[in-house]
């Protein structure tokens, strides 16, 4: 610091934990309350000393909320988005900055369209499209009335339904969600700052297009991705409104979503302590990934910026 | 732009962005293209029959009073949550980029809220505030003597929502501040204590302007996270109620769409918020185009 200011100083400690507590006051009665028993839970106000029915509760919450397969989905979606984003848009960056094409510009443009909408303002027609994703094809059958076609060439009345449900799968929890072009235009803006010599060199030493992906871009790039694999992971596995939408199965049920059904109700016995329990854990695999790749996930996120 | 140093191939380059294109016409412009046709449209609840009726449809959303409400709350909605989580990230990191000891402890203490899910936040915040059980509530009960319940009164209900929404913010808002801050060099700070300017003054007239091109990408930022992402958030918590005192843009959306199942409604409310979306974008562009200039 430039002066000396001790007052402030110790102020600025003093708000910092004011500041920590305040953020991490709703976690922390979060674990009292799941170490609690129901009749601690709904006593008001409710104490603060932890109690011993932790696993219990916890086992309560996993049978309950059916946790076991909800994490598996979970964990089966945030992932498939992470690797499925970051290779889409990782070849695609990679063919708009190393090569001249003719639609070169077109395909970046209309990549680019893409970048700021969510899922959330498109919900219906994406439902639609996953409904049926031979949707498209066949209102253009129906459009060419290529069915009168079929039936004259078959001499006898042909009934074509093109479909292709995507609901209730992990592509459909899945492949909406890759599509954004945010990966795409940092892995763009990344590639351009790398120095033209190296692929001078490599070209040189008689590098095919593929090697100097493999053996020059993708290593440099690993900052980048170890970055995108903690956002696009935090993203995925707090997906709502989608994996809602899509699944009615309980068996494709994402974890997030499964706690709504934890949440007593008004006349429920108030079984608050079992459901916090269940967010705990449903919470925790993000928070891990976060606090682990932290270096890279500031990195990332601040990257978003420029 | 592209390369100096180019590859050449025939067919590589279009491989290599194919899926990108299929995705993105799949499930982006094809969708857009749906909705803005059944925007248009009249349709029965079945999807069986339909008939083109200009913009009826539009009109209705803006003749109708209930849409008119939920376009207002929204935008006090969002406000507030940018106001609350902008103020408390920029103090929180303000202090933190002034601490000398356990910086990364800090920052790490601070961060990880960033990770919960809207819906979750949703839960931890809907026991707080709970109007029987929660601790928070009961503070809010004893000390300011409210007869608080977000159950029944709608402005209680907008309260909690927009608590839980932002606390979720303030780590996010936090990451950024410290970061622009850092990027502010020492000297300026050094030259303008040299010439008598105390922390407080060197905070408002150094810091301040120079952390505005975060401030502004920060501001649009939470503005959509509460747009859209805070459906989570409002589905846990309050389901749009009580009387519709929470129902948001977003959520409407979902609500006639897949609930009400009047199709038309729901495009032409996917089409405003997109309208709306592009050009909160074109603005943000529009703006970091002349930030680049200002620097340069």
């Amino acid at each position: 610091m430039v002066e000396k200011t001790p007052i402030l100083d110790t102020l600025t400690y003093v708000f910092l934990m004011a500041g920590i507590v305040i953020v991490g006051f709703p976690i922390i009665y979060a674990i009292i309350a799941a170490t609690l028993p129901i009749e601690d839970v709904s006593r008001v106000p409710m104490p603060m000393i932890p109690g011993d029915q932790f696993l219990v509760n916890i086992k309560m919450a996993w049978e309950k909320g059916n946790l076991g397969s909800n994490l598996m989905n979970s964990f089966i979606m945030a992932s498939g988005i992470t690797i499925g984003k970051i290779v889409v848009s990782m070849l695609g960056a990679f063919s708009i900055v190393y090569f001249d094409y003719r639609f070169r510009t077109v395909a970046f443009v209309s990549v680019f369209c893409t970048l700021m909408l969510p899922v959330e303002v498109r919900i219906l027609p994406t439902y639609e499209m996953a409904a049926n994703l031979f949707g498209p094809l066949q209102g253009l059958w129906e459009l060419l009335h290529l069915d009168g076609l079929a039936t004259w060439i078959a001499g006898h009345d042909i009934e074509v339904t093109l479909e292709w449900s995507l609901l209730d799968s992990y592509t459909g929890l899945i492949m909406p969600l890759v599509a954004s072009a945010t990966c795409t235009f940092l892995f763009r803006q990344f590639f351009l700052t790398i120095p033209e010599e190296l692929c001078e060199a490599a070209k040189m030493d008689g590098a095919s297009a593929m090697t100097f992906f493999r053996k020059i871009l993708f290593p440099l790039s690993k900052t980048n991705i170890a970055a995108l694999v903690v956002i696009e992971f935090v993203y995925g596995w707090n997906q709502y409104l989608w994996p809602l939408l899509i699944t009615t199965n309980p068996k494709m049920m994402t974890a997030v979503i499964g706690l709504q059904h934890l949440i007593p109700a008004a006349d429920d016995l108030p079984y608050w302590n079992v459901a916090l329990a269940a967010a705990l854990i449903v919470m925790l695999p993000p928070i891990l990934v976060v606090l682990f790749m932290q270096r890279w996930f500031v990195k990332g996120l601040v990257e978003r910026e420029k | 732009m592209i390369k100096r140093s180019i590859f050449s191939s025939k067919t590589l380059p279009y491989l290599l962005i194919l899926p990108q294109v299929v995705i993105t016409l799949t499930f982006f412009y094809w969708p857009a293209l749906q909705g803005l046709m059944q925007s248009v449209m009249l349709s029965d609840p079945f999807g069986q029959h339909s008939k083109f009726v200009w913009f009826d449809n539009f009109i209705a959303l803006f003749t109708d009073p209930l849409y008119l409400t939920s376009i207002v709350r929204t935008l006090f909605f969002s406000f507030a949550v940018a106001a609350v989580s902008i103020s408390l990230g920029l103090f929180i990191a303000t202090m933190a980029n002034r601490a000398l000891k356990a910086k990364a402890l800090i920052r790490t203490m601070l961060v990880w809220p960033y990770a919960v899910a809207p819906a979750i936040s949703g839960i931890l915040w809907l026991f707080l505030l709970h109007p029987s059980y929660g601790v928070v509530s009961l503070a809010i009960k004893r000390w300011f003597g409210i007869d608080w319940n977000p159950v029944l009164r709608g402005s209680d209900a907008m309260a909690m929502v927009i608590m839980a929404s932002a606390w979720k913010e303030i780590s996010y808002n936090f990451v950024f501040f410290v970061a622009g801050m850092q990027a502010i060099p020492k000297s300026l700070i050094e030259a303008a204590a040299i010439d008598g300017a105390g922390p407080f003054r060197r905070f408002w007239t150094i810091t301040v302007p120079l952390l505005s091109p975060t401030l502004f990408f920060v501001t649009v930022m939470n503005i959509i996270y509460s747009f859209f992402e805070t459906f989570g958030v409002i589905h846990t918590m309050t389901q749009g109620g009580p009387g519709g005192a929470t129902n948001i843009l977003v959520y409407k959306v979902y609500q006639d769409g897949f609930i009400g199942l009047n199709l038309g409604a729901s495009s032409s409310q996917s089409v405003v918020l997109m309208s709306l979306i592009i050009l909160i974008t074109v603005l943000q562009f529009k703006y970091v185009e002349r930030k680049v200039q200002y620097v340069g």
